[in-house]
């Protein structure tokens, strides 16, 4: 486990100069990525359509210091497998070495893995692709401009799930991906937060390390869709994690293990006053709202704390 | 040279073989299923060196063959259809990488309503998408079109993927003597792939498929694929040379039977051409001057051959097997397109649309289309399109309509009593 002076010295193969907005999560979950893997290993990398692609690939630029490709919204996880497929194809007809590590990296918003993303994902892990997924969580459809997607939280207004006097945001919960990618039975599948380097950083190692597909779930601030305040996005990403909207924990090998457990739990109020996107939520008529969102973190909370050291 | 009985689906399967493919990402669909299943068998047997993966659909199917090619490796794939249409985002996006492989597509009527049988809607539909196509109309040639098009793919002056062409059932599930080169022939014929510049190679970082910002920048890009393509008109020509020199049978991008003194012409794409030769040598039994014209390029359009072959006909009958909803046949509309003002004198055009979901066309009817340009030829006029349906057909469908009437009817009264 490195330090972090030492993961500062190591190359960066994530370059600035990208477009991804002030205060965005992306960047900072990517850098901590790429510098995750192995000494004298190398990576290849996908991303799909999105804020990540379209941010850091505008001809004739691009902040990508490995061999990278863009393919669609909903295939990142495909194309790694041709690209898996075809490096294995090169190390067999001796074209490669057969014992140079590569290591594949797949990489997609919320939108192109819970939604649009999840068939060629879920047939990847089902394969056992020897692959990490890597998908930063921001909660909506940001690149097209803030839609709601599964992962949009409980009460969330989105400009598709706008929160008016019908309707108050999002009324459904997001949907649960972690689990749902751990059902798949593969070795190793983890949620984190771009604010703990060090949990994050530990996470993309073991990922990389296993054999066969790793998914990485990481929730990444968005100043813009959240409506919160650039400077305040990590203070923002931990206060996911304390209220236990967030809970970073992995499965390994099967075996559940809540990385963190806040010795208070924080009201889920104080995450979400940061951001403008739950705002209606704190009017009077809504108070029924945040009671529900608060009951159902709680319960989501216990039984994640059930299963906390189990095999599942 | 083995001669063996093979299916089209066992020919397209014989093609990926000779053409000693690294990966074959795969996923079934009808017709298409034998090829694989055979592939499939060949590389549980280790006849065949590659690696065949299933993939979730189609759509990830090609883009894990574009991915592979991309990379640096010889890849086959097949589909259909439905699943062709499926994957259709990722033809426009692979092609766009200049990602160069090999992909059959057993042709199949589209949905709805949903059917097993032949048309060309499906292989039409990719028209625009930047892969080349051949449609094969034997067994033989598909066989052979997958060698040639993995030596016109693989080209430095074309670098694009492209689709092998075969009909469903008149051609997949069809036994037909076929001429199986022998490996090392081949292999002076189309030697393992050469990526050249193609890297994706780790610790050398590019970026590939990146955005674009703007018009010019998209035009460009969309020009430089545009003319690959155009490029792949003369670099068929010399593969065509080749393949002759290597195999002793010919390869041409179109096939003319009998229009040397033909009047009247013919022109039809794939195995329901083969109706129409058939018809041809009838016709000329009665006296006739008919010929046939096919084309198997269909990507890049062979504009020359066909000026070639047409000059000084009195008339052309296009025999579309795919219908434009709204405008009528795609082939029509392309011939129409390159004879326009491009022959002193240009003969008469007339348009008709059979063979639909695999439905017949008739000796009969090639008489009747003989009539039709014939008349049109003596008045100087191109006749109206005609969509061919005979009068015993539409009985017959109106016969299944009162039995559908009859039979909901009858459901109907059948819940009316429950509600009582």
């Amino acid at each position: 486990m490195a330090t972090l002076k030492q993961l500062a010295e190591k190359e960066e193969l994530f370059t600035g100069g990208h477009r991804l907005c002030a205060g965005c999560g992306i960047p900072q979950i990517i850098r901590l990525i790429l510098r995750s893997v192995g000494e004298n290993c190398s990576v290849v990398g996908t991303t799909a359509t999105g804020c990540l692609e379209v941010g850091t690939s505008i001809y004739p630029y691009s902040s990508w210091r490995i061999p990278w490709i863009h393919s669609a919204f909903e295939n990142a996880s495909a194309t790694m497998t041709g690209i898996e497929a075809a490096y294995n194809a090169l190390k067999r007809k001796g074209k490669i070495a057969k014992d140079k590590e590569i290591k594949f990296l797949a990489m997609g918003g919320d939108g192109g893995t819970y939604d649009i993303g999840f068939q060629a994902l879920s047939g990847a892990l089902e394969r056992g692709q020897d692959f990490v997924y890597l998908c930063y969580d921001n909660g909506a459809y940001m690149n097209t401009g803030i839609q709601r997607s599964s992962a949009t939280p409980f009460g969330s207004a989105t400009t598709t799930s706008p929160a008016g006097s019908a309707i108050p945001g999002k009324t459904q919960w997001r949907k649960d991906l972690t689990r749902i990618v751990a059902a798949h039975n593969i070795p190793y599948a983890a949620q984190a937060s771009a604010h703990n380097w060090k949990d994050l950083q530990r996470k993309a190692e073991r990922a990389f390390a296993v054999k066969g597909p790793a998914f990485l779930n990481v929730v990444s601030p968005c100043p813009l869709g959240w409506y919160s305040k650039p400077e305040l996005s990590m203070e923002t990403a931990k206060l996911a994690v304390e209220t236990c909207y967030w809970p970073i924990y992995e499965i390994d090998e099967g075996v559940l293990k809540v990385n963190y457990k806040p010795k208070e739990k924080k009201p889920i109020e104080e995450w979400l006053k940061l951001q403008g996107r739950f705002k209606h939520l704190f009017k009077e008529e809504n108070k029924g709202l945040l009671k529900e969102f608060q009951d159902r973190i709680d319960l989501e909370w216990a039984r994640l704390l059930d299963l906390d050291g189990k095999h599942i | 040279m083995k001669r063996r009985l093979l299916t089209g689906n066992g020919a397209a399967a014989w093609g990926a073989r000779l053409a000693n493919v690294d990966y074959v990402p795969a996923f079934p669909i009808t017709p298409q299923t034998e090829i694989i299943e055979t592939l499939g068998s060949w590389i549980d047997s280790k006849e065949m060196a590659g690696r065949m993966v299933t993939l979730e659909s189609e759509h990830s199917m090609v883009t894990a063959a574009g991915a592979a090619a991309a990379t640096g490796v010889r890849v086959f794939t097949a589909t259909s259809s439905q699943g062709l249409l499926y994957a259709m985002e990722m033809l426009y996006t692979v092609a766009g990488w200049r990602a160069p492989f090999v992909m059959v597509n057993v042709s199949r009527g589209l949905s709805a309503p949903i059917t097993l049988e032949p048309d060309h809607n499906d292989i039409l539909a990719a028209r625009d998408s930047g892969f080349l196509q051949i449609h094969a109309a034997t067994c033989q040639e598909v066989l052979d079109s997958v060698l040639m098009a993995y030596r016109l793919s693989e080209d430095a002056r074309v670098r694009l993927p492209v689709i092998v062409n075969l009909d469903g059932f008149y051609l997949s599930f069809t036994r037909e003597p076929v001429e199986v080169p022998k490996e090392d022939k081949v292999l002076s014929f189309l030697p393992p792939f050469d990526p050249e510049n193609i890297r994706f190679r780790a610790s050398t970082p590019i970026s590939q498929a990146v955005a674009v910002l703007g018009g010019g920048p998209y035009s460009y890009f969309r020009y430089e694929t545009h003319l690959a393509a155009l490029n792949a008109l003369s670099v068929f020509d010399e593969i065509s040379v080749e393949f002759g020199r290597f195999f002793g049978r010919s390869f041409d991008a179109v096939e003319a039977y009998r229009t040397e003194d033909a009047e009247f012409v013919f022109v039809m794409m794939g195995s329901f051409a083969t109706k129409a030769k058939e018809a041809t040598d009838r016709l000329r039994e009665a006296g006739w001057l008919v010929g046939l014209v096919r084309p198997k390029l269909f990507r890049p359009f062979p504009k020359e051959h066909f000026l070639k072959l047409l000059k000084g006909k009195k008339g052309i009958a296009v025999i579309d097997q795919n219908i434009s909803m709204g405008k009528g046949g795609v082939l029509y509309t392309e011939l129409a397109s390159v004879l326009y003002g491009s022959l002193d004198d240009g003969p008469v055009m007339a348009s008709f649309i059979g063979g639909l979901g695999g439905r017949d066309i008739s000796s009969e009817e090639f008489f009747e289309i003989a009539k039709v340009i014939r008349r049109a030829a003596e008045e100087g006029k191109a006749p109206p399109p005609r969509l061919l349906y005979t009068e015993e057909e539409l009985r017959e469908m109106r016969k299944l309509q009162v039995i559908a009437n009859a039979e909901r009817n009858q459901a109907g009264k059948r819940v009316g009593k429950k509600d009582e």
